[in-house]
């Protein structure tokens, strides 16, 4: 114990010593952290629209109206000609068109139904998605409504002058109609920080934990003073320990600022114990650097070790579940996906902080965890050898 | 167990198809001064470093301070003291800072830490420099430093590799006299040099060659053997037998 | 120019005898791209759901067939009440719950709660869910009972098929791409410095421009054969259309190469170690790529200050040219402000790091 303490002591020293370390490893994440939350949301603004009506009916006008007031459209152009609108939507003038074709009142009162086109400018394919979707349910909510309108004036007299029995809204629930209701629980504001917020810290922490913890044991290997411990009484655990915890805690740090930084900037909700939180993180941590020290014992030089750790990365990265969800994902990304610590990690945090979740429902990813740490750090001890063979 | 600080018989490393050392076999007495030496790539580093329990050996039989370089590793790394060929010591710590690391790795309470720093800064002339960062330090002085974090915990044997490799005439004699001090007090001293005239301040000089030890003695065991006048004679006679027939 | 060219040899040869390492910079983001490619997709599925239905009747069992039947949907549990609710969302063992009241079939009401954790999913599983309920909806209405229904077609230009692919690989190839380049430089530039032969170069005739010069062109050809095999990859093995001048893609491709080489550089030159300057290029460059790039998050969707920080990104200048190119099949005659964009960068950024040689000499 005695001896971890000298080694600790070592550790602190160097690290204080290299300032543009320290940058790196505190306010580089918290700045990154800072910036990218606001960068990452799918929130569409309302997007700029291009009108072609050829119907210039009321209900064809009260159709524009209804997807204007939306606020997720905004009626930039309009015009007769869909050559100018198709031109505008190449030039990223516009991203959206609406093309009311000519007998669409018409169509609507004589047959019921009547179609309208809507094209989505979809280089950009998540934006589309979500504008497509929109679309899709003001127009079913604006047929609703004229179902109300012209059902009591033109079609079935049965229902004249007669709200129905759900009728507060002017929505005629008819024999075979359901009302639907939404409710999303956790996050009634949509708001997209509360998500990327845990996701992003947590995915920063574990860069440097990975890309730190990878160099580290390489470093001394490299520059030789890694014999002159070998050469000396100490354990294998001790050295291992000694490479470890200052990294643990300056990760620990991070966490700790970077919730701090998501509560007061981002307002992010912290429903569950944060207590729950430092204690998974203790043991995310240990099995991060633990991984980190693998590639460390791995690796031959410190070169070896950074590509590594950036093939690492790049998979905890893109298969977090923040950017795309997981269960979308084939069934063997999925898997692959299970062996990546961070994913259970975010699971623990977004569990805790948004939903508010105990111990006991995040039992299988701690208990994941647990064993990931424990089995990573047992194989880079005994990987470490003093004596070559 | 023998009473020998430094025991090797038919001590071999192979490395694929090259065998570094070849069979080597010695036996270093308790407080002697034993000249390891060899041309470069002779296989020196290689030997000191089976010996040290960095390296596990291919074959043969060999022991330090008693204890077995196969088995008993752990045991002999808590009896000596090492120092590289290259430096090995952290230059962005401070002179003060490696000393008292290394102390506290070997056990030192922190009372003799304390004493035994300030007692090594000032025997090396090091106490000026003492806060300043290694990294600024000259050669000559790091090699300094290194030497006496080798001996700061007053281990049973000693080994340097290259000890005095780049330091100028008068640091190299300050290592000697400190060889001999500690030698005195009863430490083995096994030290590897390329410089010949060293092999003079020796008790007894092996001479590796080509991963064999050609020839082992006194210095002047061997000037006779080979009649030669200088053990720079003794050892090119050795290194290259077909010129030095002529 | 005698000594930049024996310089560059040099070069190439330290690359060429090093061939673990060579191994991976070639193989490395191929692989990236193949096994992201195949892995990330935006469309939802296995949704996993929590029928609570109280009084279960015909009508509320044919409806959870409905939802079963799509495929996307998977029921996991039928509760009685709400009270076990709550647990499940919490433990992610469900997304999304219906609770039906009863009298389904005649002006019944069902409510859908739906994790909106992440908003993005939370609001396409609840537009999915309320398309299969008024699907059925209209069913059981029956024929006559038809009422009003405008019918949008939708087309989505550019990428007909919304298919993730199409999105995420010019994305991905620039991530990966601006990664390992930037890593490529700053390694072999702070090596130098950290081994110290740095020092006998600069006091060579070589002068610091010279050096650097020296140390992108190798990398080049490098960074090529890594665009062209995952270009090949996106074409071959995923599809993704080429609308647009092949050449052209590949020249812009050859531009976002040298403005990533030209970071590492200016990075290494800044930093004093190779930890830290491989640090550096990691973490200044992986995350901010993924998300201010465009190649995820749409630039549209962020606040207006943090929209003219992604000007500073060059992914997101390749990533327009790119899609661009591929996507839409538009030329330079497009794409000229995009390209001059890049090249101002590149330039910008190794004067930057020329710079930096001489201050450490003066």
């Amino acid at each position: 114990m005695r001896t971890l303490r000298f080694l600790l002591r070592k550790e602190f020293l160097q690290i204080r010593r290299d300032r543009a370390m320290l940058r790196l490893l505190i306010a580089m994440p918290i700045m990154q952290l800072l910036v990218l939350s606001s960068a990452a949301t799918f929130q569409i603004r309302s997007a700029s629209t291009y009108v072609v009506d050829d119907d210039r009916s009321s209900t064809s006008r009260g159709l524009v109206q209804r997807m204007e007031a939306s606020g997720r459209f905004e009626v930039e152009r309009a015009s007769g000609s869909m050559k100018l609108a198709n031109e505008a939507l190449l030039a990223r003038e516009v991203t959206a068109i609406v093309h009311i074709p000519a007998d669409f009142e018409r169509d609507l009162v004589r047959t019921g139904t009547a179609p309208i086109q809507l094209i989505f400018n979809a280089e950009d394919g998540a934006a589309a998605g979500m504008l497509r979707s929109y679309a899709a349910s003001i127009i079913s909510d604006y047929s609703a409504e004229l179902e109300g309108e012209l059902t009591r004036t033109t079609l079935d007299p049965r229902v004249r002058g007669d709200d129905g029995p759900s009728g507060d809204d002017g929505v005629s629930a008819r024999s075979g109609q359901i009302r639907i209701q939404t409710s999303g629980w956790y996050n009634e504001g949509l708001s997209y920080t509360d998500f990327m917020v845990p996701g992003i810290l947590v995915l920063l922490v574990t860069m440097i934990a990975t890309a730190i913890g990878s160099m580290n044991i390489v470093r001394e290997k490299e520059i030789g003073t890694l014999e002159q411990l070998n050469v000396t009484p100490i354990t294998r655990g001790q050295f291992i320990a000694s490479k470890l915890l200052p990294f643990w805690a300056i990760a620990m740090v991070d966490l700790g600022l970077g919730l701090l930084v998501g509560r007061l900037v981002f307002d992010i909700p912290i429903r569950g114990s944060l207590l729950l939180i430092f204690g998974a993180a203790a043991i995310y941590l240990l099995a991060a650097l633990g991984i980190g020290l693998w590639i460390s014992t791995v690796a031959q030089t410190q070169q070896q070790a950074m590509f590594l750790s950036f093939a690492l990365n790049m998979v905890y990265l893109l298969m977090s579940g923040i950017f795309t969800p997981i269960q979308s994902m084939p069934d063997w990304a999925q898997w692959l996906a299970e062996l990546s610590p961070v994913k259970h990690f975010i699971v623990i945090m977004r569990a805790v902080l948004v939903k508010g979740a105990g111990v006991m429902d995040i039992k299988i990813p701690l208990l994941v965890l647990t064993v990931y740490g424990v089995v990573v750090l047992a194989v880079a001890v005994k990987r470490y050898s003093k004596t070559t063979a | 167990m023998t009473a020998a600080a430094v025991e090797a018989r038919d001590l071999t490393r192979r490395f694929g198809n090259f065998t570094a050392v070849d069979a080597i076999s010695l036996s270093v007495a308790r407080g002697e001064v034993f000249g390891f030496l060899g041309a470069n790539g002779a296989g020196k580093t290689t030997a000191i470093r089976m010996l040290t329990g960095l390296l596990a050996p291919t074959s043969g039989e060999a022991s330090v301070a008693g204890f077995d370089v196969y088995t008993e590793t752990e045991s002999i790394k808590c009896s000596i003291g090492y120092m590289s060929q290259k430096f090995s010591l952290y230059e962005d710590l401070t002179v003060r800072e490696n000393v008292r690391l290394y102390g506290g790795i070997y056990g030192l309470s922190d009372a003799e830490i304390r004493e035994r720093t300030q007692a090594l800064l000032a025997r090396l002339g090091l106490e000026r420099s003492a806060d300043d960062l290694v990294r600024g330090l000259p050669l000559g002085w790091k090699q300094k430093l290194a030497f006496a974090v080798a001996l700061n915990h007053k281990p049973g044997v000693v080994f340097l590799d290259e000890p005095t490799g780049g330091v100028d005439p008068i640091t190299r004699r300050q290592f000697w006299e400190m060889i001999y001090e500690a030698a005195a007090g009863g430490t083995t001293v096994f030290i590897t040099t390329h410089y010949m005239d060293e092999a003079e301040y020796c008790d007894r000089v092996s001479i590796m060659v080509a991963g064999k030890i050609a020839a082992m003695g006194t210095p002047d065991e061997l000037k006779d053997e080979f009649a030669a006048r200088s053990m720079d004679d003794v050892f090119f006679q050795l290194a290259r037998p077909e010129e030095s027939a002529r | 120019m005698n000594a930049l060219r024996g310089f560059i040899v040099k070069e190439i040869h330290h690359i060429l005898r090093d061939r673990q390492t060579l191994m991976i910079l070639l193989l490395l983001p191929l692989a990236q791209v193949i096994l992201f490619g195949y892995a990330l997709r935006t469309d939802v599925r296995g949704i996993r759901l929590v029928m609570v239905d109280p009084a279960p009747d015909p009508a509320s069992l044919e409806l959870r067939s409905r939802f079963t039947a799509t495929g996307i949907f998977e029921v996991v549990a039928a509760l009685p009440n709400t009270d076990a609710l709550p647990g499940y969302f919490q433990r992610g063992a469900a997304d999304q719950a219906l609770v039906l009241e009863p009298d389904l079939g005649d002006g019944g009401s069902v409510m859908i709660i739906t994790d909106a954790t992440d908003p993005n999913t939370g609001s396409t599983m609840q537009a999915y869910a309320t398309a299969v309920i008024r699907g059925y909806e209209h069913e059981i209405a029956g024929p006559g009972g038809g009422g009003i229904r405008i019918i949008p077609h939708a087309r989505m230009r550019f990428n007909p098929t919304l298919e993730s692919v199409n999105l995420f690989v010019p994305g991905l190839i620039a991530l990966v791409l601006t990664v390992v380049s930037a890593l490529m430089s700053a390694i072999s530039l702070s090596r130098e410095k950290e081994r110290g032969t740095l020092e006998v170069l600069l006091v060579s005739p070589l002068r610091p421009w010279q050096i650097i010069v020296g140390k992108v062109v190798p990398y080049l050809v490098l960074g090529f054969a890594n665009v062209l095999s995952v270009l090949a990859a996106a074409w071959l093995l995923f599809g993704v259309p080429f609308e647009g001048s092949v050449l052209l893609l590949l020249l812009e491709s050859l531009l976002f190469i040298v403005t990533s080489l030209a970071l590492g550089v200016l990075i290494a030159a800044r930093t004093s170690s190779q930890r830290t300057a491989m640090m550096g290029a990691l973490m200044g460059l992986m995350l901010p790529t993924t998300i201010l790039s465009g190649m995820i998050f749409p630039i549209a969707s962020m606040p207006a200050w943090l929209q003219l920080v992604t000007n500073i990104v060059p992914a997101k200048w390749f990533i327009l040219i790119s899609r661009g190119i591929m996507l839409k099949g538009v030329g330079l005659a497009h794409l000229w402000p995009e390209t001059l964009i890049l090249v101002g960068m590149t330039t910008l950024v190794l004067v930057a790091a020329v710079r930096s040689f001489d201050i450490r000499l003066s």
